[in-house]
């Protein structure tokens, strides 16, 4: 189990280099200087010039990306163009709301997505079955930000239960939760249902019953340990998607994460800010997939006892 | 209140389990009575499809309910009566407890996920009120019962760590751990290689002597009847169509489909050396939902006659033998019913 | 001739199975009034989508205009329509885009194996290191915004699940013919696997290209809704969202109907994707 784990985390170290330095150069592959996209648009000639010397923008690009490493490392990502601020202050302030929201999406999709599945497929072909995979359907296609918004017009505007935007109270992380939680909710729904039909038809699970063991422990331990193995990944995985989908679900509630953050700074042409939170979004889903693998190591002990 | 028959541990009369599919009803198995005495092994031998494996399941009731059912007939064990009235609820006090079974395939019939130990203990657990040590030690002694080196080493073990072998003989500790009166064992030895098969086999006999278990051993390989039975039941096509001590079987055999598999067994020293060539019984097994009219093996038997198309004989006692114990299931030995 | 007649059996018993099936049938009508909707109806519209009404604005639909009128005093029934056409340019160019590149890098990558096939799948493994919107954001951000290179951005996304595909099929037959044809001359080698490959790994990727199809279009209209694809006065269905959000308590049509009409597309994509994936899954077993 160990070396399985080292062997993982030796593996993630070029990943990082590598999504580090693909951010590092998108900046190159603008129009226009990279000094002036850093400095911003009303920078005068002197700030731009003190930027390309810090930088070491006029030295080689091998060069430029060891500065940039180095300064990385440093927790500096250069300044707000916006406010000033170091850029990693703005997006540090903001990733716990992130954060927050993923939770309440993960714990969504794990508590509701779950249950459904393993119903379903215990009830296979009941219309308890059949209502939940058509609404599954819905579920897996239904654009966030839309059904976010619709949420907000019915919940918020009509009933007036919850409040439209901003966070603070647990009532505010009600309907964005939900909102970014409902496609990963379907997902692991179908996909829970269709693991379970498959383990429970599998040698073990009749060799379980002809031990006279319970039907609940059949289904709940048995049958679900086994079935939870393609699960776990795919919920991992789709936390990491979450990431990318909390960008529309913050922006469509005003929640101050990390992707509302991305978004307004490409609209001001925030560089430095954008280019950080790109980075930061990225290194946190490779992590996820790290844990994602970890966790598959664990639950499945054929892949680390070999 | 039915009773068994003295010394009688199981006994099952006109069982019929049937499986109603999209194409038709499969008469899986189609009246079936048999005798297990207390502590016997009974050998049930015949092709695939025959019904056998149905018939274990019936008596473990892990028939699943749709699509199959247990349209008829009795299974009565012991003091328990007519296992097939029982509740499931019920059933689950006898399963793994007073009867139990081992399957085919040993490579997946224990759960990836588990340790051995636990598999073990999770069965003594479930039927006798000990405590988790208890049940732990009691898992080392049975591993160490079926032969397994280092067990308290290997109750950690998980079963992709043991080779087919291994993994059997753990099932056959899972079956013995809360000492049933009867195991049944489903083609036990048909997927594991020949040296490790007579290991096996060997095995069951001698914790057979020394729990006191019954065994309903199911094969399609005479040679392990041979060794391992004492009383022998011939299926086809969903019947018993001979029963009989496993000498008479072997030296008196009477019904021609229990011949026709004596005889297309490939002798070294009878074909050695000759040009005759392998002997089989033509046509082949009758679909299940499509069963002949009258006797099942009728389409492809040498002495087939008239009353054979019309009327299914009865498994009962060959009238010309004085072993009252050798049925068979053909006119041939019994009087067909007048036209 | 006899494997090729117990291979279109097998096509024949995965249609049967198709047209059984009604959800999927359910799907293809959608996909079918979609593409309707996209490609013919355009020329049958009510209103120019353009056409700014300035009395007439934030109407309720009504029988005048079916789906109401947005902030400008246009249609949205007739945005909505040339819409659908706009989203199906989106999602089908995606798809096309990384089919075509997916299936170049995924060959190239299964037919040379060692290095260059390590380096094409690290290559796509970083790029599966950028969640889907947050890659398709840096792309635009490099690009500018604009449909075109949402496109692009949407495009690039999907390639890897192609690659991927594509270089297990090529493996696969590798491992088949070669092994018999031993002594080929070099120059054939790729012609066969070519002939081989794409039969081998056809039924998962139509079922890929229809599910990605739906997904492509979502996320087009996500990038939009953001500001970053569609521009205005282009009738896109997520730039629609995005102006109706504003009016959401006083007009709230201008953000549900389009809404509603990517789910009600997605959703007849993925429908019948499921349908094809069940009814081919037996040929993609074997």
């Amino acid at each position: 189990m160990q070396d399985y784990l080292v062997r993982r985390l030796l593996e993630i170290i070029p990943v990082f280099f590598a999504v580090t330095a693909i951010v590092f150069f998108m900046l190159y592959l603008m129009p226009g200087d990279p000094a002036q996209l850093l400095a911003g648009s009303d920078a005068s000639i002197e700030d731009i010039q003190a930027i390309r010397e810090e930088l070491g923008l006029d030295k080689p690009l091998v060069t430029q990306y060891f500065i940039y490493m180095k300064n990385l490392l440093r927790g500096d990502m250069g300044k707000s163009i916006r406010t000033g601020r170091p850029a990693l202050r703005e997006i540090a302030d903001r990733y716990p709301n992130t954060l927050l929201l993923a939770a309440g999406s993960l714990v969504v999709m794990i508590v509701i997505g779950l249950i459904t599945g393993i119903l379903s497929a215990v009830k296979q072909g009941s219309w308890l079955d059949n209502a939940s995979m058509v609404v599954a359907l819905f579920g897996v296609s239904v654009p966030n930000f839309w059904l976010g918004l619709m949420l907000m017009l019915l919940f918020s505007v009509h009933l007036g239960i919850f409040p439209t935007t901003g966070t603070g109270t647990f009532k505010h992380l009600i309907l964005p939760s939900l909102t970014l939680g409902t496609n990963a909710t379907a997902v692991v729904a179908r996909l829970t249902r269709s693991s379970m039909l498959e383990v429970i038809r599998q040698d073990y699970v009749r060799t379980a019953r002809a031990k006279g063991l319970s039907e609940v422990k059949i289904i709940l331990l048995h049958a679900f340990r086994n079935a939870l193995i393609p699960v776990v990944t795919i919920v991992c995985l789709r936390a990491g998607v979450m990431l990318g989908g909390a960008v529309l679900v913050e922006t469509v509630f005003a929640w101050p994460g990390v992707g509302w953050l991305m978004i307004d700074a490409i609209g001001a042409r925030d560089y430095p800010v954008v280019r950080g939170c790109i980075l930061i979004v990225a290194i946190s889903f490779v992590i996820i997939n790290l844990i994602a693998d970890l966790l598959y190591g664990l639950i499945d002990p054929r892949i680390s006892y070999k | 209140m039915k009773s068994p028959s003295r010394g009688t541990l199981l006994e099952i009369r006109n069982l019929k389990t049937y499986f109603y599919t999209e194409q038709g009803i499969a008469h899986a198995v189609d009246n079936v009575s048999l005798k297990i005495q207390e502590g016997e092994t009974l050998g049930i031998v015949g092709e695939s499809g025959c019904g056998k494996s149905v018939t274990a399941l019936s008596i473990m009731r892990l028939i699943a309910e749709p699509p199959g059912k247990i349209v008829e007939g009795e299974i009565i064990f012991g003091e328990r009566g007519d296992l097939t009235k029982l509740t499931q609820s019920e059933m689950r006090k006898i399963r793994g407890n007073k009867i139990s079974m081992i399957f085919q395939e040993p490579m997946t019939s224990l759960n990836p996920v588990f340790r051995i130990g636990f598999q073990i203990s999770e069965s003594i657990r479930t039927h006798q009120q000990v405590s988790k040590k208890e049940a732990v030690n009691r898992s080392i002694e049975m591993l160490k019962m079926v032969g397994i080196p280092s067990p308290e080493k290997r109750i950690k073990d998980y079963p992709h760590q043991l080779s087919g072998g291994m993994r059997q003989r753990v099932m056959i500790a899972m079956a013995l751990c809360c000492n049933p009166k009867l195991m049944l064992a489903d083609e036990p030895t048909t997927a594991l290689d020949v040296t490790i098969q007579a290991q096996i086999l060997n095995l069951m006999n001698k914790l057979k002597e020394r729990v006191g278990t019954a065994i309903m051993l199911i094969t399609h390989n005479l040679g392990v009847i041979a060794e391992m039975a004492q009383t022998v039941c011939v299926m086809y096509a969903g019947v018993i169509v001979e029963t009989a001590d496993v000498q008479t079987l072997f030296k008196k055999a009477s019904h021609p489909y229990t011949i026709g598999l004596l005889t297309s067994i490939p002798r070294v020293d009878r074909t050695a050396g000759t040009k005759e060539r392998l002997n089989t019984i033509k046509g082949i097994v009758p679909s299940l939902l499509n069963l002949p009219v009258g006797c099942k093996f009728s389409n492809r038997c040498p002495h087939v006659h008239e009353p054979c198309k019309i009327w299914e004989p009865p498994l009962a006692p060959i009238a010309t033998h004085s072993d009252r114990a050798h049925l068979s299931r053909c006119w041939l030995h019994h009087q067909p019913p007048k036209q | 001739m006899k494997k090729n007649a117990s291979k279109s059996s097998a096509w024949h018993e995965s249609f049967r199975i198709l047209v059984r099936n009604r959800l999927a049938k359910t799907g293809l009508i959608v996909i079918a009034l979609y593409l309707f909707t996209a490609l013919i109806a355009p020329f049958f519209v009510p209103y120019d989508p353009l056409q700014l009404n300035l009395p007439n604005t934030l109407q309720p639909p009504s029988s005048a205009h079916f789906f109401g009128t947005d902030e400008f005093g246009r249609d949205i029934f007739s945005r909505i329509i040339v819409g659908a056409r706009i989203s199906l340019f989106i999602g089908v160019g995606a798809v096309l885009i990384a089919l075509f590149f997916g299936t170049l890098l995924g060959t190239v990558a299964g037919y040379f194996g060692g290095r260059v096939d390590s380096i094409i799948m690290r290559i796509m493994d970083i790029q599966l290191s950028f969640p889907g919107i947050v890659m398709a954001i840096l792309i635009v951000t490099i690009l500018g915004p604009g449909l075109i290179n949402v496109l692009i951005a949407v495009g690039m996304h999907s390639i890897p699940m192609f690659a991927r595909m594509v270089r297990g099929s090529v493996l696969s037959v590798k491992e088949n013919e070669f092994v018999l044809a031993a002594r080929s001359l070099g120059a054939n080698d790729l012609r066969i696997i070519l002939k081989h490959v794409l039969p081998n790994c056809m039924s998962p990727m139509i079922v890929l290209v229809t599910l990605r199809i739906g997904t492509a279009i979502v996320t087009a209209a996500g990038l939009s809704f953001l500001g970053l694809g569609a521009q205005p006065p282009m009738p896109e269905w997520g730039a629609m969202l995005a102006s109706g959000r504003t009016y959401l308590r006083t007009a709230f049509w201008i953000a549900t109907i389009p809404g509603l009409a990517i789910m009600t597309v997605v959703f007849g994509f993925n429908l019948f994707g499921d349908g094809l994936r069940d009814a081919l899954d037996p040929r993609m077993k074997s």
